[in-house]
């Protein structure tokens, strides 16, 4: 049993390389069928037959594109993400700065999120049909129902541009302490944390209920166990795998799917890097942006699984 | 509300009256003005002393100002010559001099050069001012401008200015204060060129530029690529008095919702390049105004002289005529912009032919052209895309007064995606986006003259090749003004280039702003407002 989890893991990692392989290749495909390509986009207007010729020889383009995505491939494998073509910067200069803003938006969302939905979750679950769960359960639906960008913007209008309360632009640089973050995180994490708790907490709910039903509970019920207990001690570590699921598929979200909310709030985050990447077809910025995605992605759900695994012992087998 | 209230004044209008002030129209043919628009005297009155105020009010000292653009990137640099983004050139402005400097109007200033001298318009002799000083405490010779110039000649800076610096074939110090400069051929342009952006004065032998060291009006403080710069006034600029501002913060917001909310809400005092889907919530808040910037970007129309409809005559004249300009300014661009008459110089440049009046919306007279040309009743189709702004918006003005006398204008909205290589300058008649330039010369050469790179509409005509040339080498204001203005109308009668509007630069601000003028060179007074604003308590 004790080498399960490694065994899980080793076997996760291996499958992860092959899926980073693959998803490489088809983003550079995609990418390759984009219309223009980073000189002529550069150029715009003043993009005449000659100046893209010189512009492509001065930015070394002239290589076929399957070479070059095979030299940032064999980069990769020992640790170099390559150079940008637009400002010949190392990738991972670019990307390490916007990684640390996105990683701070993701904490501190995820600290707010998940506590939160997680309560709803289990307390509607045990108040079943109640009119707390109907009130809870309609205003998800709602939530859902509504895209992002309008909270967003709502959010800006009413706090920022009428009470004038909370400013309307995320700059992290201004953040020197905590009462900072607080006020400058307040909105693009009251708008992530709308986006992502609904889902997590129609999941948690649904899990719990499941579980409810199962005749381990009504064991638990005859033998006198108190609601709290049967819950907590006896429902939750049997539905521990889905919610943990439901959890990762949410923060996953955060690293690559905020763009809107970066936008709207002018933070600099990875995402935005990722767009004005493709805006400009700077292939390895987009490549290396994919595969941070797609990693942290394969991270989350493997680590989903492992807490599945943890928590409930009829799963190491 | 009270008969002294107008009820559907807006900030568009408060901008306008402004502009219309600052260039000298009396207080008479305002009224005049207003009562035509239907507002009464007593209101009318109200309306002028309140922007005569906010026009007579001095200058304060002191106060952090901080303002955004709309593009930043990891690529920001402080090298003059390889500025290409708005930040770039906000940030070189304020750090950096010009010799000259083109304000309000067109009007050329002196700036660093004390006064700038030619015989015959191929040898130019500099003269700078004394006393000004660097950054660091170094004094200003010609040994830095020579320096500063000759880099835009080498291919090694990468300069974006190098066509245009090409022309100078010497350019040498002949005193300590005096540079003469050479050209191939002759260019009475010289010192409206030598106000461009990239030709900022840069220290003799410098070759790292993240410190900034200039001869401007603020000190750089700290520089972060893509993030943001912080200047501090400079106690040693060589203009009396100085900034007003004690420090100036700039950054980018790309996002246009972004910015206007960001000067809503006060976290920032401006926000540039505002559009005009933003005038509504604009219009409606308090204790924020525009100013307009009318530099001369347009989007026009191309149909091309070469290729059908656009060869047989009177079909170009009639779409002319069938473009409602008015209706175009009030709903499309939401009253930022001006009606222009089909021609590239606008009325900011000194050498706007002002006699020249915008065609009128004439279906009838649209109508009968096009029976002359055998076109009526066919279908046209016009290619247009958002890569040139408000080009759909347009082409559809355009295609609902077609419908009204006969006409079929086949709208054909094509992708932003390659739109400048594969249908611009392409298709038989399509939209295009010009940016301003100072000069009419520099336009005139781009975009008209037989050889041109972008001749739009395939124009040639070979007295108007001539004229070109002989205006560029002249001295003589007048007998130049008297050529150009000769050029715009053989321009807006012949050319197959339909040039409804001139786009407005619009800056958002916060009204405690003040100080800031439109300017030939774009919004935020041509990228150098940052020493000329100050800030009301």
């Amino acid at each position: 049993m004790s080498g399960q989890i490694p065994l899980l893991i080793v076997g996760r990692l291996a499958i992860a390389a092959v899926t980073l392989l693959i998803i490489s290749f088809a983003v550079f495909a995609a990418a390759q069928m984009l219309p223009g390509d980073v000189a002529e986009i550069l150029l715009g207007q003043a993009a005449t037959p000659q100046a893209v010729a010189d512009l492509r020889a001065a930015m070394d383009l002239d290589s076929p594109a399957l070479l070059r995505y095979a030299n940032w491939l064999a980069g990769l494998a020992t640790g170099d993400f390559g150079m940008s073509y637009v400002n010949r910067m190392p990738v991972a200069e670019l990307i390490s700065g916007r990684l640390a803003n996105t990683l701070l938006l993701a904490a501190t969302t995820t600290l707010i999120a998940v506590p939160v939905a997680l309560l709803l979750g289990i307390t509607t679950a045990m108040n079943q049909g109640s009119l707390y769960d109907r009130v809870i359960t309609t205003g998800i639906i709602s939530v859902i129902s509504v895209p992002e960008f309008m909270i967003a913007t709502l959010a800006v209008l009413i706090f920022a541009v009428w009470l004038k309360w909370l400013p309307a632009l995320s700059l992290a640089n201004e953040i020197h302490g905590l009462g900072d973050l607080l006020r400058v995180f307040a909105m693009p994490v009251i708008t992530l944390s709308f986006v992502i708790s609904a889902q997590m907490i129609r999941m948690t709910r649904a899990a719990v209920i499941e579980t409810l039903k199962m005749p381990f509970i009504e064991m638990a019920v005859l033998k006198g166990a108190s609601r709290g207990r049967i819950v907590l001690r006896h429902a939750l570590p049997n539905a521990i795998g889905p919610i943990a699921n439901a959890v990762a598929l949410s923060l996953s979200y955060l690293l690559g799917g905020v763009i809107i909310v970066e936008t709207i709030f002018n933070y600099p985050g990875v995402a935005k890097l990722m767009v004005d990447a493709v805006s400009t077809r700077d292939l390895p910025l987009i490549q290396s942006c994919a595969m941070l995605f797609c990693f942290g992605f394969l991270i989350l759900t493997t680590c989903a699984d492992v807490i599945a695994i943890l928590a409930n012992p009829r799963l190491r087998t | 509300m009270t008969k002294h209230e107008v009820s559907n004044w807006t900030l568009g209008d408060e901008a306008m009256v402004r502009d219309a002030l600052r260039r000298g129209a009396s207080r008479r043919d305002l009224l005049k003005m207003f009562l035509a628009g239907g507002i009464g005297l007593a209101a009318g009155s109200a309306i002028l002393t309140r922007a005569g105020a906010a026009l007579a009010a001095g200058p304060v000292k002191g106060g952090h100002l901080k303002a955004a653009g709309w593009s930043s990137s990891t690529s920001d640099t402080l090298d003059p010559a390889k500025a290409s983004l708005s930040t770039d050139y906000v940030r070189c402005c304020s750090i950096y001099n010009r010799l000259t400097f083109l304000a309000d109007g067109g009007k050329l200033q002196m700036e660093l050069a004390e006064k700038i001298e030619s015989a015959d318009a191929k040898v130019w002799i500099i003269t700078l001012k004394s006393g000004v000083t660097f950054h660091d405490g170094k004094s200003l010779t010609s040994a830095d401008v020579v320096f500063s110039l000759n880099r835009h000649l080498d291919g090694n800076t990468g300069s974006k200015v190098n066509s245009i610096a090409k022309q100078m074939t010497e350019i040498k110090a002949t005193g300590p204060l005096t540079v003469q400069i050479t050209l191939a051929n002759p260019n009475a342009d010289l010192p409206t060129i030598l106000a461009l952006h990239h030709f900022m004065i840069v220290q003799d032998g410098t070759t790292d530029f993240s410190k900034g060291i200039g001869t401007g009006a603020f000190k750089l403080e700290s520089f972060e690529p893509g993030v943001r710069s912080m200047m501090s006034r400079n106690p040693n600029y060589f203009k009396p008095g100085g900034a007003h501002l004690d420090s100036f913060e700039y950054f980018a917001i790309s996002d246009e919702t972004a910015r206007v909310n960001a000067v809503l809400s006060g976290d920032i005092h401006l926000g540039a390049s505002i559009k005009p889907q933003s005038m509504r919530l604009i219009e409606s808040q308090t204790g924020v105004d525009l100013v307009k910037s009318t530099a001369g970007n347009y989007t026009n129309m191309n149909m091309r002289l070469d290729m059908a409809p656009g060869d047989k005559a009177g079909f170009i004249e009639g779409v002319k005529y069938l473009l409602d300009r008015e209706l175009m300014r009030k709903s499309v661009m939401r009253g930022l912009a001006e009606v222009a008459n089909d021609q590239p110089i606008s009325p900011m440049n000194a050498y706007h032919n002002a006699d020249l009046k915008p065609r009128a919306f004439d279906p009838d007279r649209a109508k009968s052209l096009f029976q002359k040309a055998g076109l009526l009743g066919e279908t046209i189709p016009v290619v247009a895309s958002e890569a040139a702004t408000a080009s759909v918006e347009m082409a559809t003005v355009l295609q609902q007064a077609g419908s009204k006398i006969g006409m079929k204008f086949d709208i054909q909205r094509v992708p932003s995606d390659g739109y400048w290589s594969n249908y611009w300058l392409k298709a038989p008649v399509h939209f295009g986006n010009i940016n301003p330039r100072p000069t009419p010369d520099i336009l005139f050469s781009l975009l008209y003259t037989s050889t041109a790179p972008w001749n739009e509409s395939q124009y040639k005509n070979d007295r108007f090749d001539t004229m070109v040339v002989e205006a560029r080498g002249e001295l003589d204001f007048a007998k130049r003004k008297a050529i150009y203005d000769e050029l715009q109308v053989m321009v807006s009668d012949d050319a197959g280039t339909a040039i409804p509007l001139y786009l407005s630069n619009v800056d958002l601000k916060s009204s405690k702003v003040q100080g800031l003028e439109p300017n030939p060179l774009g919004g935020q007074m041509g990228y150098a407002m940052a020493e000329y604003l100050w800030l009301n308590a």
